[in-house]
């Protein structure tokens, strides 16, 4: 786990490793179709990543395999040093649960919780209880996206934009290594959409998280540090963008 | 800390889920109320109507009752090997015997666990005579509270005092009735000798009454007269003998066992209220195999019911297994979070169900009446019996959720959250 702030952005360590990842559907069957050609992939601690790519290219599922809810049909993926090919199904969700965080496009709030309970949910799920202190630690997560005021307010209650910085909130909760966001701001209009994207940007400067993120937006991948582009499954550029030099937008 | 943590997440979701569909929730833990209300107050009742037709049966009764061997034809020379004999014999008449050593047996079977009654009796049929009335009776001389024990006399006395002094004897009421007999009024009561008929000669005694009985039954109270052993005994030409023991047991159910124990020990006809009482034995096992039937189908209507809403919950609720098995949720904790929806609804229908039940028994005590204006037979329910039913019909929740809850947690996350 990072802690706030004193881990530099880029430290060198490779947080994620593809090799020869390969990722087909249906295998096996005539209707078998491979969706991942081959890839070589790194991104170091600290990264904020931008992945492109026209629909159907792949993108979503490089970002599930990442994210350890699809498995690979053959070649490496290494998180965190650790070889992710031929863990069961227990292993990957608590790697999962452990070193990642999940920003979806469409929020994936569950509608029963409040917003402090979403986000004191994976401590819940972790621990069976929710001390006082991983509350407070909550608390602060919503004051630090906006939304101090807006605790006890069901997803329901909350604007497209709200609801997506409650989700931004709960996928840093435990301070996971790794953000994996699918389009965080495809549904939000262009001014929620900014602030959101500033968020996440704030969360890497002070927290240090990894983001890989998938965007059509060029505006938005231009504030990215890095940007991996993938075509018909396989990666078609791989270059640092931006201010390039890793600094906050 | 470990009570918060054990289960705190699966708990908290369960919960939440069961509260996001109030309705469905509400109307399966009601369908499950219903359940279990119908097999309590069925059990409560079948109980009640059991407890009630034994206590009627079995009050004028022991539960096991031993006599002599009867007398039996034994021939003359055992047949030649390899031989065949084709014999016509005449069953013997049956006089009255005395149980072998009775005197000894009392305190042996006194002692035997499951026993808690043992009475004598000498049992014979006779007439009584009073003025220009004559009536057969049967004669029971028995020890007042060694019998009391047994069929609980004194209970049954519909006028008098129960006692039994030297010349007493307590009557049936119809007898009294139809020898136009009093409290203290005397009566003759005549036998044939122990020589039997053929001899001719009878044998008569003078007999005082000091109680009326209803046994609960008119014909026995046509001809029941209840006297001390020993004129008994010298009206029925059997000096210290008793015809019969009769014991009471303290799990009428295994009467019909310890019957059997007692003919493998004793050279004596050992017989059971359920040998002696085999129609009403069969008429009460229906009733329960009846409503063993009624329980089990309700039961499975239960669990129907149950995994009917829990499947539509799962479909519902794909999306967020989805969101949570994102988050790390593994299967197992999916797994429970459903297995303990089912076993709220379970727990929860229970409960009301057993309120339920309690009031329907109260209407039933309440307003159900006799044409003697009182309560036909007392229901209650045991709180063994209710807790019984809850904890089946919440197993049952569990049971229910299995299929559902399996389903759920073979959900592909990635599926379920693309939908």
């Amino acid at each position: 786990m990072t802690s706030p702030v004193s881990i530099p952005h880029t430290n060198g360590q490779p947080l994620i490793r593809l090799r020869g990842l390969r990722k087909s559907y249906n295998l096996g069957q005539p209707a078998e179709v491979e969706v991942l050609h081959g890839l070589d992939l790194e991104v170091k601690r600290g990264e904020f990543v931008a992945l492109m790519g026209p629909s159907g290219s792949g993108k979503s599922t490089l970002l599930n395999v990442l994210g350890l809810l699809e498995r690979m049909t053959s070649g490496s993926y290494e998180l965190l040093g650790e070889e992710m090919n031929g863990l069961h199904d227990e292993g990957l969700t608590l790697r999962r649960r452990r070193a990642l965080g999940f920003v979806f496009q469409f929020h994936h709030l569950l509608p029963a919780f409040t917003a402090l309970e979403n986000v004191t949910l994976p401590a819940l799920m972790t621990e069976g209880f929710v001390s006082e202190a991983q509350r407070a630690h909550a608390r602060e997560l919503l004051a630090a996206v906006g939304l101090a005021h807006a605790e006890h307010k069901r997803p329901a209650e909350l604007s497209g934009g709200m609801q997506q910085r409650v989700a931004i909130a709960r996928a840093v909760a435990l301070k996971p290594a790794l953000v994996l966001a699918d389009e965080p701001t495809g549904n939000l209009d262009q001014a929620s959409s900014s602030d959101v994207f500033s968020l996440l940007r704030q969360i890497h400067a002070e927290q240090g998280t990894t983001f890989l993120i998938v965007t059509h937006d060029p505006r938005l991948a231009s504030r990215c540090d890095r940007l991996v582009e993938i075509v018909d499954g396989r990666i078609e550029r791989d270059e640092p963008i931006g201010a390039a030099a890793g600094q906050p937008a | 800390m470990n009570w918060r943590r054990w289960l705190g997440f699966e708990w908290r979701v369960a919960v939440k889920f069961l509260r996001e569909g109030r309705s469905q929730t509400l109307l399966i833990i009601l369908g499950v109320a219903a359940g279990v209300a119908v097999v309590a107050y069925i059990s409560a009742l079948i109980t009640g109507l059991q407890a009630s037709t034994l206590a009627k049966t079995l009050g004028a009764q022991g539960h096991i009752t031993l006599r002599s061997l009867d007398d039996v034809v034994l021939s003359a020379a055992a047949p030649e090997p390899g031989s065949t004999r084709l014999a016509e014999v005449q069953p013997r008449a049956q006089r009255l015997r005395s149980v072998i050593n009775w005197q000894l047996l009392l305190p042996v079977l006194e002692a035997t666990p499951g026993i808690t009654a043992v009475s004598p009796m000498v049992s014979g049929a006779g007439l009584a005579l009073r003025g220009e009335a004559v009536q057969s009776m049967a004669l029971l001389g028995v020890d007042l509270d060694r019998y009391d024990r047994i069929v609980g006399l004194r209970g049954k006395v519909v006028s008098g005092t129960a006692r039994l002094g030297p010349g007493e004897a307590i009557v049936g009421r119809e007898l009294a009735h139809d020898l136009g007999l009093r409290l203290g009024d005397r009566f003759s009561v005549q036998t044939a000798s122990a020589g039997g008929t053929s001899s001719g000669a009878t044998v008569t005694e003078v007999l005082r009454v000091t109680a009326l009985v209803d046994l609960g039954v008119k014909d026995l109270n046509e001809r029941t007269v209840i006297a001390p052993l020993r004129t008994a005994q010298s009206l029925l030409g059997l000096p210290g003998g008793v015809t019969q023991v009769d014991m009471r047991v303290s799990d009428v159910w295994q009467a019909s066992a310890m019957a059997r124990e007692l003919r493998q020990r004793y050279p004596l006809k050992a017989e059971s209220w359920q040998e002696n009482n085999a129609q009403l034995v069969s008429a009460l096992n229906a009733q329960s195999v009846s409503t063993a039937i009624i329980r089990g189908v309700v039961m499975v209507v239960v669990v129907l019911g149950i995994a009917s809403v829990l499947v539509v919950s799962v479909v519902q609720k794909r999306h967020e297994i989805g969101i949570l098995r994102a988050m790390g949720a593994t299967r197992r904790q999916v797994l429970r979070v459903f297995l303990l929806q089912g076993l709220l609804v379970g727990s929860l229908g229970s409960a009301a169900g057993l309120l339920l039940a309690v009031a329907m028994i109260w209407l039933f005590t309440t307003f159900v009446r006799g044409s003697d204006g009182l309560p036909l037979f007392a229901i209650t329910l045991p709180l063994a019996t209710g807790l019984n039913v809850a904890l089946v019909a919440t197993v049952c929740g569990v049971i229910a959720a299995i299929a559902p809850a399996r389903r759920a947690a073979a959900l592909d996350p990635a599926q379920a959250i693309r939908l």
